[in-house]
């Protein structure tokens, strides 16, 4: 229980825990202390001084930012000292500040805009040359404005503290200081972009996104990124129903100000001149273009068929379509096309998880415990590659509460400079350097396991069993890739009750129909029915869909509504962005083929589909309500789970790569970073 | 990259001097010494001494841009720092600097075209009781006159350098 | 034999931390130790650190760099029983415009310094000092590197310091150019490799210091001060100066007088005495217009306030300082437009950048001192200089600010005449 304070603040009368900053704490009540360089996530800084209270007893001035509160202070934030003093800043910050607004990106939602509306003078008294540099371009996201930077070392900070790697400085000296980057004249960096977005005024600027337009123009909506597993919120900004920009300003979702280049840059996938808008038919002389109504027929035509004369299905969906999808899929392979070949791109080996984890109370770890467990074990996994949120979290956790990082991988990752012990192994030896931990693990309070594919089947019981040896309180993340691959294996798009695996599905010579949903397993496997019918529903024509008879295009997840699930089991829903002409939603296209067969599987739009996952899926029973408002844990199903067939393996992504979305990005191709190279860890 | 003997021994000294893991320290007495020797903090110079000193080369370079003393380019064999802060504005040390310009034929930061001299006009550097003050390379003169600076110049071009008076 | 020193010695002064200057050798271990050398640290080796730190307590010793805290109060804010290691930090940056003192007392009197090092280790239980010199000072540092190699090989550092099997270690650290650099906290930030930038306190050094260490940080004087003080007791040391302003202290006194030089004086010497009967008086028989107490950070004194007791706590009292103890005399015939600009362009080159009023503050007054230095100044420019500072004033993250705002506001308010004789001699050309 904390010390409870009493200090009055503009003649209020104001309680608050013992110690904590007299900003914070004017702030949570209502009372506007203005800051450019206080960040509550980052190390305090007292550098720009708008911030200055009377507190009486006191005789100058004193800065919010860093003075804690105390029994009987007395603050004034309104009194004409303050007032001038706040003036007088926003005077001194804009003399050499160019008054770029006409021209500069920022205009709009610019901090120092509003600070010098609400605290400046409608004049300036500067009559001098201002200091001028030229406009600088460090990547082919990030420029870089001299003259408008207010040096309030923010994205200094975001980068070196919150992304752990300190590719921004500051160098030279009084009013010439300046931001440098780590290369002299260019960044080399995660090009995450938290910097630009963390930047109060218009001094960093993103290449993808300037002088396109502003930001009143745009409609923002929050939705959940596609590329991996983390679930991060991404707010796209939408204009004439294309995406122009990404960002997580506005700090809602689970990720706060964290989002990398894929989730704030990568939406431009999504307008790629390639992109399918049109059913496509093989015929000889290659892919013709058909109608949809056409080429619903062709399918459920053939599908039909085949299943009348008790032909053979594989079904692999989809690692990145919403719960609703996959849980309708399932269906319609199960009890439309009576089969249970259906599988998608396991990256995780979940079945054993699991099997595992069953009889356990809450042994599932959400991406908050990652940030306020009191220590984190790194199995296996480059997380600052693969699953950078995870990293993020783990990074904070280490920054605000100490926490104790521990990796064991097979190379150096980012967390080593964060850990207590980090211990390198041989792929598939984690479990040895694991078990060297003990005696550290076994005196923490709690831990979180987090572990990549390399850690499956026996060895992954046996990790589970050394967390209980550990006798303390022990959660685990297993690691998958793709947005939701969790969903994916939660709504059953797995081949349980004898159904085939991918692998088999492709090596079976018999087969008659491949139906692939959003998946490319072509671009590494061959098919070997030389008589299968193939339907391919995807973006892109991809390695996949050119050997496919019929491809369908679909909407990518900024195109649709619908729920995912992330890699610690948060259900969390998306919002329909922007549509693209010609496509459908992968959940319209299955509810249209079942319409054409005359399948039952129930009303295809995804509240309905959502209400049956809720009352089926276990540990899928949340509140709709609450799902609103934002991640909602799930519980795995609290049983043994049957092995599955097959294999399971990571996809392997970096920060800059995204599957088979990779070719279609322009900004991931854009930027030139070797992926995984410069901060050790080549990907588990 | 490798330094002189003497060099070698000082930073191997000098990276023992400080706690444990605080190797940082050293980042900027190695430019300083280091510096004499290449000419200039050159970018090769950078990386040497973040590796030496286990820091990024980005957190070096930081520091060359903010200390006056650090600089990219080479200076002239002879630098001539003149004073013109308040002890020595007082007594012609504007006026002595505006003579060095001339005499020199360079302006503030600039190297003659044979490289052996440089000027920089510089902020106090405590010669303030027996001002003018000129520092040449680490040499101090007081009581700088117009004609004794340019003896100074004219003897340094022939040979050698003279300390403090 | 007589050396030759800077300057000419007075006969009014009163040596304590330069009695051994003139001597020949002086910065010789041996010629150190033949001249009481070593024994105030065998007496404080004798001592219990409380009773060291009363000792500079009684003496009224006040930090000599510039902001003349209490030196034995400081001293005791030290931890002597945390669990890190205590380590002395000299701060040799000397870099205020008027002063050069501590060159001397590094020259002439390394050992000196070194011992009251050696007696601050005692009083706080640290083994390691740094001194920290500036870049500028090269022959210096190289001095020092002499004298502490000397002290190392005659057994007065290392395991077993003049046989007391006291332990410490000492080196010297090179600066790089900042006038920052002499805050102390900026110093810190300095010594661990990164930018001068100040720190936040609290907290304060002597609790997380250098390298987050209990750190004990005072300028050169200070610590020169330390052996006499033990050697002859506080008191004695105290009376030499006045009620709290004990001791005496170096005056660099320089500008518009016959015999400019470094002078060691007690502490409340009268300020014209020094001028007119230390300095020799004002050459060419001028009139005296203004006297920069202690370092170009203090408010100037018209000449009609100079006739005051040059001590701290007088000087506080008539909106000044004592500072550096670094005294610039100007006379009749000085620009105090141009001067102020010369002030308010050191301190807008030395701005570290951290703070927005500093940074921008300083930027913008020495353009407006620069443009009504050329003859395009407005009366409106003489008002807002006083402005534009007093919002500097007490709102900057370090005393350069302050340092920066103090004299402005103070040239701008007393000399306000010397801004009319710009603006009289513009309407005349137009």
């Amino acid at each position: 229980m904390a010390d409870i304070v009493k200090l009055t603040i503009d003649g209020r009368e104001i309680q608050a825990e013992k110690g904590k900053l007299l900003i914070e704490v004017a702030r949570q009540n209502g009372i506007e202390v203005p800051a450019f360089c206080y960040h509550e996530d980052y190390t305090l800084q007292a550098a720009c001084r708008m911030c200055l209270v009377e507190i009486e007893k006191t005789p100058k001035l004193q800065v919010g930012c860093t003075t804690p509160v105390a029994e009987g202070m007395v603050v004034r934030t309104d009194s004409d000292i303050v007032k001038k003093s706040r003036k007088g800043m926003v005077e001194f910050l804009l003399t050499n500040h160019p008054l770029d607004c006409p021209v500069c990106d920022k205009g709009g939602e610019c901090e120092l805009q509003d600070m010098t509306f609400r605290y400046g003078a409608g004049e300036s008294r500067f009559l001098e040359r201002k200091i001028h540099t030229d406009e600088k371009q460090w990547s082919p996201v990030v420029y870089f404005d001299a003259p408008r930077c207010i040096l309030c070392y923010r994205c200094v900070r975001a980068c070196n503290e919150g992304m752990g790697v300190g590719a921004l400085g500051v160098g030279n000296r009084g009013a010439i200081s300046e931001i440098v980057p780590n290369h002299g004249d260019h960044l080399e960096c995660d090009e995450c972009g938290l910097c630009i977005d963390i930047c109060p005024v218009g001094a960093l600027t993103s290449g993808a996104y300037r002088y396109q337009t502003r930001p009143w123009e745009m409609e923002h909506v929050g939705t959940i990124c596609t590329h991996c597993a983390d679930g991060c919120k991404t707010t796209l900004g939408v204009r004439n129903d294309e995406i122009i920009r990404g960002n997580n300003r506005d700090r809602s979702g689970i990720n706060n100000e964290f989002l990398c280049v894929k989730g704030r840059y990568a939406f431009d996938f999504t307008k790629h001149p390639e992109r399918l808008q049109s059913p496509m038919m093989k015929t000889e002389k290659g892919y013709e273009p058909i109608s949809w109504s056409q080429a619903l027929e062709v399918v459920s035509t053939k599908f039909s068929e085949a299943k009348a004369r008790g032909g053979k299905f594989g079904v692999i969906g989809s690692n990145h379509t919403t719960n609703e999808e996959n849980f309708f899929l399932a269906k319609f392979a199960r009890q439309g096309l009576g089969t249970n070949n259906i599988d998608h791109h396991r990256t995780g080996d979940l079945a054993t998880f699991f099997d595992a984890l069953s009889g356990k109370t809450d042994p599932l770890a959400t991406t908050h415990d990652v940030y306020s467990a009191k220590a984190v074990l790194v199995v296996g996994a480059d997380l600052a590659q693969q699953h950078p949120f995870l990293s993020f979290q783990a990074r904070a956790n280490f920054r605000h509460h100490n926490a104790h990082i521990y990796a064991v991988t097979s190379g150096p990752v980012r967390e080593d400079n964060q850990a207590v012990a980090s211990v390198r192994v041989q792929k598939g030896g984690e479990l040895a350097g694991v078990e060297s931990l003990r005696d550290k693990l076994k005196a923490e309070g709690d831990l979180v396991i987090v572990f990549g594919d390399s850690v499956q089947g026996d060895a992954l019981r046996k990790l589970v069993a050394f967390g209980d040896s550990l006798g303390i309180p022990v959660k685990y993340v297993c690691l998958v890739d793709y947005s939701n691959s969790r969903g994916a294996f939660d709504m059953g798009v797995i081949p349980r009750d004898g159904g085939m695996s991918r692998e088999q599905m492709l090596a079976a010579t018999d087969l008659d129909v491949l139906w692939v949903v959003g998946s490319n397993p072509l671009k590494s496997a061959a098919i070997a029915s030389k008589q299968a019918f193939v339907v391919v529903q995807d973006l892109f024509m991809t390695e996949t869909a050119r050997q496919a008879d019929i491809v369908l295009p679909s909407a990518s997840a900024y195109e649709k509504s619908g729920t995912v699930t992330n890699v610690c089991g948060e259900v969390q829903r998306l919002k329909q962005a922007i549509k693209v002409m010609g496509t459908k939603t992968d959940l319209e296209i299955f509810g249209q083929l079942a319409k054409e067969m005359g399948l039952n599987l129930g009303i295809w739009l995804p509240d309905k589909v959502f209400e049956e996952i809720r009352k089926t899926v276990h540990g899928y029973g949340v509140s709709p309500a609450l799902l609103a408002m934002g991640p909602v844990p799930t519980r795995p199903l609290n049983g043994r789970v049957a092995a599955l067939p097959g294999a399971i393996q990571s996809s392997g992504d970096t920060l800059f790569t995204s599957g088979s979305l990779t070719p279609y990005s322009e900004i991931l191709n854009n930027v030139m970073e070797a992926p995984g190279k410069l901060y050790g860890g080549q990907g588990q | 990259m490798t330094f002189s003997p003497q060099l070698e021994e000082r930073f191997a000294k000098m990276l023992t001097r400080y706690p444990e893991g605080r190797t940082r320290s050293a980042v900027i007495p190695m430019l300083m010494y280091a510096q004499d020797e290449v000419g200039a903090v050159t970018k090769e110079l950078i990386e040497e001494v973040a590796r030496r000193c286990k820091v990024t080369p980005l957190q070096v370079d930081e520091v060359v841009g903010y200390y006056s003393m650090l600089h990219r380019k080479p200076q002239g064999k002879f630098h001539v720092q003149v004073c013109t802060n308040i002890s020595c504005l007082l007594v012609g040390g504007e006026e002595l600097y505006e003579h060095a310009k001339k005499k020199l034929g360079v302006g503030h930061k600039q190297t003659t075209a044979d490289g052996q001299f440089s000027l920089e006009e510089v902020e106090c550097m405590g010669a303030c009781s027996w001002a003018p003050a000129v520092e040449i390379n680490y040499d101090f003169h007081h009581f700088v006159t117009p004609e004794k600076l340019d003896q100074l110049i004219d003897d340094l071009r022939k040979a050698g350098l003279r300390k403090a008076q | 034999m007589a050396k030759q020193l800077y300057n000419q010695p007075s006969p009014l002064e009163t040596r304590v931390v330069s009695k051994n200057f003139a001597i020949e050798g002086s910065e010789t271990l041996d010629v150190y130790l033949a001249n009481d050398g070593y024994k105030a640290f065998r007496k404080a080796r004798e001592m219990t650190p409380e009773a060291i730190v009363e000792e500079v307590k009684t003496s009224g010793l006040r930090g000599r760099g510039g902001a003349g805290f209490p030196t034995g109060l400081k001293w005791s804010f030290v931890p002597r029983n945390s669990p890190k290691p205590r380590v002395i930090v000299v701060n040799a940056d000397e870099s205020e415009p008027g002063t050069c003192k501590d060159r001397l007392l590094m020259e002439y009197d390394p050992h000196q310094l070194i011992e009251g090092i050696l007696i601050a280790g005692l009083a706080v239980d640290a083994h390691k000092g740094y001194i920290y010199i500036r870049g500028e000072y090269r022959y210096l540092i190289d001095e020092m590197d002499r004298a502490i190699d000397e002290a190392y090989a005659k057994g007065y550092l290392g395991n077993n310091v003049a046989g007391t099997g006291f332990q410490f270690d000492l080196c010297t650290h090179s600066g790089a150019g900042a006038y920052e650099c002499g805050e102390e906290t900026a110093l810190l930030d300095s010594i661990e490799g990164k930018r001068g930038i100040p720190r936040m306190k609290p907290p304060f050094p002597a609790v997380a210091g250098a390298w987050a260490l209990p750190t004990l940080l005072n300028n050169v004087e200070t610590f020169s001060a330390i052996p006499a003080i033990i050697r002859d007791g506080g008191a004695a040391f105290a009376a030499l100066g006045t009620p709290k302003n004990g001791g005496t202290r170096l005056v660099c006194i320089s500008g518009h007088v016959n015999k400019p030089g470094v002078y060691e004086l007690p502490l409340g010497f009268p300020m014209m005495k020094a001028i007119y009967e230390v300095a020799g008086g004002i050459p060419g028989g001028k009139k005296l217009k203004a006297v920069v107490p202690g370092g170009s950070s203090c408010p100037i004194l018209r000449a009609d306030e100079c006739d005051i007791p040059m001590d701290y706590d007088t000087l506080a009292k008539v909106g000044s300082m004592l500072g550096s103890g670094g005294m610039v005399v100007l006379d009749e015939t000085t620009d105090m437009v141009r001067f102020a600009l010369r002030i308010m362009k050191f301190y807008a080159h030395e701005s570290c950048g951290w703070c927005i009023p500093c940074r921008e503050g300083t930027t913008w007054l020495k353009k407006i001192l620069q443009r009504f230095y050329e003859g395009q100044g407005r009366r409106e420019d003489i008002s807002m200089l006083g402005e534009l500072s007093k919002n500097m004033l007490g709102r900057t993250f370090c005393a350069l600010g302050d340092a920066a705002a103090l004299p402005t506001i103070s040239i701008v308010e007393k000399f306000t005449e010397d801004f009319e004789v710009y603006l009289a001699r513009q309407e005349v050309m137009v």
